[in-house]
């Protein structure tokens, strides 16, 4: 029984899981707030789920761990920058469509209450189509070199952060929130989106318990802040996952991704099902970094989503996918366990070592589950 | 080496093989001289490799618990459990499949993990895998290899820019190499060859058994095995049926005893065949034109294939025409790797294709799976794990997707729009398929790979069958399963085909098992259609048109490969 | 015919795009020719060697080794151990080196047999590998060294008292390899002016009547790096090398023909470490200081990208492709900034440029090859076609 279940989840996650836990249980007694760690991981999880449901498509559809999320993450940075860029614009056209049609609801009042959401709404209108068309080109050139997916993933997305270092320089960004102050033109490499769309996932319902309690003789300081928004809106896109990949073109691209021969003799056309998986991958990655950006309260242009695809890859992985089999519950642990560790290493082996072996945990934990993800064998 | 100066080279004592309760192979006695050269003759299936891999001491055999009886070699007792050791006691084997690298030289090919190597103070203190090669050496080696041959091919030409045939002397070339071959099997080595080339290598091989070297022939072509072999043994259902001096067979007596099973076959066959099929059957004695034009009028056939040729690797079909009648089997025969079954792959549009098929009348587009399973035609696939089954998904998306997704079965939602699973259908239509056809899994959820493969082929069948097809094709029905489900599959093919009256197409490497199902059996040699003839027709007919149909293609391979090899020149 | 030449243009495509690119770039960047030229001798002496450990795997079919920056991280711990105990010069280098080797050896193995278990996807493998490995690196080298591991040498831990700096001066063994025999290219004119700031007698000077300007030669680390040619020249004709190229083209043959298949995989990507080992402590010996937690990074992207850029590709490189690669790459690693900067007034442009080029190359030459190899599968399944296809 223990046997199997071991077998099942596999060692390593075991261990990361154990890992976890005794982080957690130790924490208490070096003195960290258990409270306040266990909200920041609710927090982490809720910004970083979206990137991690990107890559349930392609894994699904066979085209192996979306190394390549960074094109995504583009999409995003281009929408968000776009609609603090245009912000102004946007809501006067939107209050001229307004008056021009009659929508009873959409009056300038309107505009000025819910400026943060209509701003964020739109940076994601934006970033979808960019998403769209880089995903397609992106999916037409992995139908091209099947089997060597992951690599050229890995260096497709390289290249095209870089690529767009430069253009961040060079694109016509004007506002003078974005821009370097002495060059009047250029992007910065971080950008605040405070005044923007800043938390407006996270503050929406969000539920604030403000209180103390007293364990052992020790008083505790409960400060909590879920932000309800932020994880309704992962589920809701969740959701929408989940009811695609049963849907009649999601179950052609499970198959397509079970056994492509299968599903051609079958009838589907395999590149295409191959396409649209990289499509859909692309523009959650695209929606991932808006969430993520809103909570975190910064854009991070250039080299920013370099490394972004690794923790996606190694979260959906240590929730127990694998390099072609994942569910939205593979995501929903393994972003969970992931995020835990992040948000638990630093605090807890701060108060114990007294310095901070985040970075040499986080690079262990994910690389050593990515490599045995790719060293175990794939169907006899 | 030899301790017993009166035993025979090799001895094989009772050898017998079951594979999961399967028996291929059973009691198996012979035993070869040096110098000696023996015909080893059956058709696919009959054990021939089955054998050649327990002489060669393959782990397929250790992997699957081993075999029964013993070899004896120079009168010892020997059991290989790898290739190595095989080829360490002097038995080499040419293989069907070219084991040679593309980009390498014939010199360095034949030479291939045998170099000659210069002697260096590296080599002595690390291994020899430090020094370096003496290619002049290898050179001469191989050349003289190449000699022994009888053939004219440059030690340096690289392998990729040899025509097939120079390939097949290659690897023939690299087991004489070997100082230590007393033993020397060679699996069909002339199918590739040109008639000329054929030839010469079957004088070298004489000059080789002449220099002591025994040789095992297998091979089709029965007038050269004849030709060639001192004495001939025929294999026949994983049994030794004949081990006779060639002198005193003929290749009809030869054919006949690898088809054979007379007696059996009259108990057990009564085919029904509708009357169009009969009609057909006369029809296509006299096969002229006008009498097809006439047939037409009167009734259009479920299919008609002319002119197909279809892209399948190693099944290619070159030029095939033929008719089927409604609730008909038909079933199609020849040896493994002449294109029976790139026939169905290619209507199914699975393999690229051309030629014209027509669908009750109306023209089928080809390469295009969708179109085909759009005219209400169902596939069941030879490569049952490859292309038949979604290994790691449950039963009930198996045997549902295809109508799926091309019938919009199993659906709920608006077409076009939003349509999601309906997994209460899939289950319900599944559990249906598991009660009928008596699959054994525990339930629709249960992962299709997990499933022996008899119930696979079973799961194949509810798939083929849930399409509601007007027309069934049929590879390999009873491919890898036991003989329980053997029957069961044939029957179920049957009883679909009284009720249903569906036309069923079966595409089978055994002869005997068609002619027990079909009305008509086709045989297909050289990705041409060899002849058709009722199944009641005597067992010897059939076999006749099979080896009729290799020695035919045979001679048009060669104005091929002639015209080609000119073609080449002139480039 | 058209096949040929869309293969001759394939092969020779990138170093092509990259002549050109210089060709426009170095007018545009103002520097002299014997600024050029002394920076490219530079650079062909510090990165050639790195470049070079590359090619045996490529050999055994194994594709780019990524994992060569497995072998950096090795010989750079040798070279923190020497720094520590003050070793100097020539033997510090040697005993780095021996330091380093059988670190190197260790993980060569690991890496090995962990490619070993994912057949056809080695690079992506290696890839992740490296960073993992860098993971416990940092581990090493952060946290245990100066705590489990003795180091001693205040200028080299950090100020809490364990874990190495970021920084780390080689100043005891900088360019003591390029230096060994001290070589100078100049004219008469620049001759004296060197004779008199250096004094006679400890270097060779070439004097070239019209030459314009002053070159030092790294020729000590020339004459490594040729003799590392030799050894490989020397390595393909062995039985071993016979070995990787027959695995290399197919795993299946060679298996069956008796060759240990993974026992050789082993062996080529443990030499790849080890030569990478001694590549990086070439490399840092001329650049001075020890970037401890980023040197190994680039190492492996920047010596991948000029092998490609050499014309090079997955499954095939030469010696001719390492050293094509190295100059043309690092022309263009020193003209960019500056003609970015001439031509748009901004130098950073030019730093992402080469950051990009460095990347994009390599995402095309990994799309080429898996292109071209789907293709030639494609192509090679044509081949068995029988004459009814063309009917």
């Amino acid at each position: 029984m223990i046997k199997k279940f071991i077998k099942n989840a596999g060692w390593p996650r075991i261990i990361i899981a154990l890992f976890l836990l005794a982080l957690f249980i130790t924490a208490p007694f070096v003195g960290v707030n258990v409270f306040t760690s266990f909200n920041n991981t609710i927090v982490r999880f809720g910004m970083n789920g979206v990137m991690v449901l990107a890559m349930i498509p392609m894994v699904q559809a066979g085209c192996g761990l979306n190394f390549g999320l960074p094109l995504g993450i583009i999409a995003g940075l281009l929408g968000a920058t776009l609609s603090i860029e245009l912000n102004t614009e946007i809501l006067a056209k939107l209050a001229e469509l307004g008056t021009q049609y009659k929508i009873s609801w959409l009056t300038q009042e309107f505009l000025t209450t819910y400026r943060e959401p209509v701003g964020f709404a739109s940076a994601i209108i934006i970033a979808i189509p960019v998403a769209a068309v880089l995903g397609w080109l992106y999916g037409k050139l992995l139908n091209r070199v099947k089997g060597d997916e992951m690599m050229i993933a890995t260096y497709v997305g390289f290249s095209s952060v870089s690529f767009m270092c430069i253009a961040w320089l060079l694109l016509p960004y004007k506002h003078p929130t974005m821009v370097w102050g002495y060059a009047g033109r250029g992007l910065r490499t971080t950008i605040s989106v405070e005044g923007y769309w800043l938390h407006v996932l996270n503050d929406w319902l969000s539920l604030n318990f403000k209180d103390q309690i007293t364990i052992g003789g020790k008083v505790l300081d409960v400060n909590l802040a879920i932000p309800t928004g932020m994880l309704i809106f992962f589920a809701v896109m969740a959701f929408i996952v989940w009811v695609f990949m049963k849907t009649k073109t999601g179950t052609a691209m499970t198959a397509v991704g079970s056994n492509p021969e299968f599903a051609r003799a079958s009838g589907v056309n395999v590149d295409k099902m191959r396409t649209i998986s990289v499509v859909m991958s692309t523009i959650l990655g695209a929606i991932g970094i808006i969430v993520y950006e809103q909570s975190f309260g910064f854009i991070q242009l250039y080299m920013g989503p370099f490394y972004m695809a690794l923790p996606a890859v190694a979260s959906i992985l240590l929730g127990g996918a694998s390099v072609n089999k994942a569910t939205i519950l593979n995501v929903i642990v393994g972003t969970f366990l992931f995020q835990g560790i992040l948000t638990m290493t630093p605090t807890v082996f701060n108060s114990v070592f007294q310095t901070d072996m985040s970075e040499v945990i986080r690079l262990i934990v994910s690389n050593g589950m990515i490599l045995y993800a790719l060293t175990r064998k794939v169907r006899a | 080496m030899s301790a017993n100066n009166n035993a025979p080279l090799l001895q094989l004592d009772h050898i017998g093989k079951e594979y999961y309760g399967n028996r291929v192979l059973s009691d198996i006695s012979f035993s070869i001289e040096p110098g000696e050269i023996l015909g080893l003759v059956g058709e696919n299936g009959a054990g021939k490799s089955t054998l050649l891999n327990i002489l060669f001491g393959m782990p397929v055999i250790t992997s699957t618990g081993g075999y029964e009886g013993s070899l004896y070699l120079d009168g010892k007792h020997v059991h290989f459990t790898s290739p190595t050791q095989a080829l360490a006691a002097g038995i080499g084997m040419v293989h069907q499949e070219f084991s040679l690298i593309p980009g390498f030289t014939a010199t360095e090919n034949i030479l291939l993990n045998r170099e000659v190597l210069n002697g260096s103070l590296m080599s002595f203190v690390f291994s020899d895998r430090v020094s370096t090669l003496d290619r002049d050496a290898m050179r001469q080696r191989a050349a003289t290899a190449i000699n022994t041959l009888g053939v004219h091919i440059s030690p340096d030409m690289t392998v990729n820019e040899m025509p097939v045939g120079y390939k097949q002397f290659i690897e023939i070339a690299r087991e004489i190499d070997r100082k230590n071959t007393r033993l020397l099997f060679l699996d069909e080595p002339t199918a590739v060859l040109t008639e000329t080339e054929a030839e010469i290598l079957l004088i070298a091989l004489k000059k080789l058994a002449k220099s002591g070297i025994a040789i095992v022939f297998i091979s089709h072509r029965l007038a050269e095995v004849k030709e060639l072999c001192d004495r001939i043994l025929v294999l026949r259902d994983g049994r030794l049926i004949t081990d006779q001096r060639s002198e005193e067979l003929s290749t009809r007596q030869i054919a006949s005893l690898m088809v054979g099973r007379e007696s059996l076959r009259k108990e057990e066959i009564v085919p029904e065949i509708p009357e169009q099929a009969l009609e057909e059957v006369n029809v296509d004695e006299t096969l002229g034109t006008t009498t097809l034009a006439k047939k037409k009028k009167k009734k259009k056939p479920a299919l008609k294939v002319e002119h197909l040729w279809v892209d399948m690797p190693g099944e290619t079909v070159r030029d095939v025409s033929f008719e089927v009648q409604k609730g008909e089997i038909f079933g199609i025969g020849g040896l493994a790797g002449h294109g029976k079954l790139g026939i169905p792959n290619g209507i199914m549009g699975l393999y690229p294709a051309g030629g014209k098929v027509r669908l009750f009348g109306k023209k089928l587009t080809l390469n295009k799976p969708r179109a085909a399973l759009g005219r209400k035609m169902a596939f069941v696939s030879e490569d049952r794990r490859g292309v038949g089954l979604l290994l790691d998904e449950p039963l009930d998306w198996n045997i549902t997707f295809t109508a799926m997704q091309t019938q919009g079965r199993f659906l709920i939602g608006i077409p076009y729009i939003f349509q999601m699973r309906n997994e209460m259908a899939m289950a319900k239509e599944t559990k249906k398929f598991i009660e009928a056809l008596s699959i054994k899994c525990t339930g629709p959820g249960q992962k299709a790979g997990e499933l022996s493969g008899g119930n696979q082929q079973k799961v194949c069948l509810a798939k083929a069958f849930v399409l509601r097809p007007d027309i069934l094709l049929i590879c390999e029905p009873t491919r890898g399963i036991d003989i329980g489900a053997k029957t069961l599959v044939l029957d179920t093919l049957k009883e679909y085909n009284k009720e249903h009256g569906t036309t069923i197409i079966i595409t089978s490497s055994e002869l005997e098992e068609l002619r027990s199902v079909c009305n008509r059996v086709a045989i297909v040699g050289e990705g041409k259609i060899a002849g058709v003839l009722p199944a009641s027709s005597p067992a010897e007919d059939f076999g006749m048109l099979m080896l009729n149909a290799h020695s035919r293609a045979t001679n048009e391979e060669d104005e091929y490969e002639n015209a080609e090899q000119d073609g080449e020149k002139i480039a | 015919m058209i096949r040929k030449l869309f293969d001759i243009i394939a092969n020779n495509a990138v170093p092509a795009v990259f002549i050109l690119i210089s060709a426009f770039a170095i007018p545009l960047s103002g520097f002299s020719a014997s600024y050029l030229v002394q920076e490219l001798l530079t650079r062909i002496g510090r990165n050639s060697f790195l470049i070079l450990s590359l090619l045996i795997p490529i050999m055994a079919g194994m594709g780019l080794n990524f994992g060569m920056v497995l072998g950096a991280m090795a010989g750079q711990i040798g070279l923190l151990f020497i720094c520590d105990w003050g070793v100097v010069g020539i033997p510090g280098m040697v005993l780095a080196c021996l330091i380093g080797t059988p670190i190197a050896i260790v993980l060569g193995i690991f890496c090995g047999h962990i490619l070993n278990r994912a057949k056809g996807r080695e690079m992506v493998t290696s890839y992740i590998l490296g960073f993992f490995i860098n993971g416990v690196y940092q581990m090493v080298v952060l946290y245990l060294m100066g705590w489990v591991i003795p180091i001693t040498n205040p200028n080299l831990l950090l100020s809490r008292g364990y874990g190495v700096r970021n920084a780390v001066s080689l100043s005891g063994i900088r360019t003591v390899l390029d230096n060994l025999i001290p070589t100078v290219i100049t004219n008469s004119e620049g001759a004296k002016q060197f004779l008199n700031i250096n004094g006679a007698g400890s270097f060779f000077l070439i004097q070239l009547p019209f030459f314009d300007g002053t070159i030092r030669i790294p020729l000590a680390t020339f004459i490594i790096i040729a003799l590392f040619c030799v050894f490989i020249v020397w390595f393909r004709k062995t039985k071993l090398g016979q070995d990787m190229r027959a695995i290399g083209q197919s795993q299946s043959v060679a298996d069956s023909a008796g060759i240990p298949v993974n026992r050789t995989r082993i062996i080529a990507i443990v030499i790849s470490t080890v030569l990478a080992c001694y590549g990086q402590i070439i490399y840092l010996q001329n650049m001075g200081t020890l970037n401890t937690y980023n040197s190994h990074d680039q190492a492996g992207m920047f010596s991948i990208a000029a092998l490609l850029i050499g014309g090079a590709s997955v499954s095939k490189a030469s010696i001719t492709n390492v050293f094509v690669g190295v100059i043309l790459f690092h022309l263009m690693f020193i003209v960019a900034p500056m003609a970015g900067k001439n031509l748009i007034g901004e130098a950073q442009i030019g730093e992402y440029f080469r950051v990009f080029v460095s990347y994009g190359i390599i995402a095309i030459a990994l799309v080429l090859h898996a292109w071209k190899r789907n293709r030639e599968r494609e192509a090679a399944r044509r081949s068995l076609r029988g004459n009814g296809g063309n009917a």
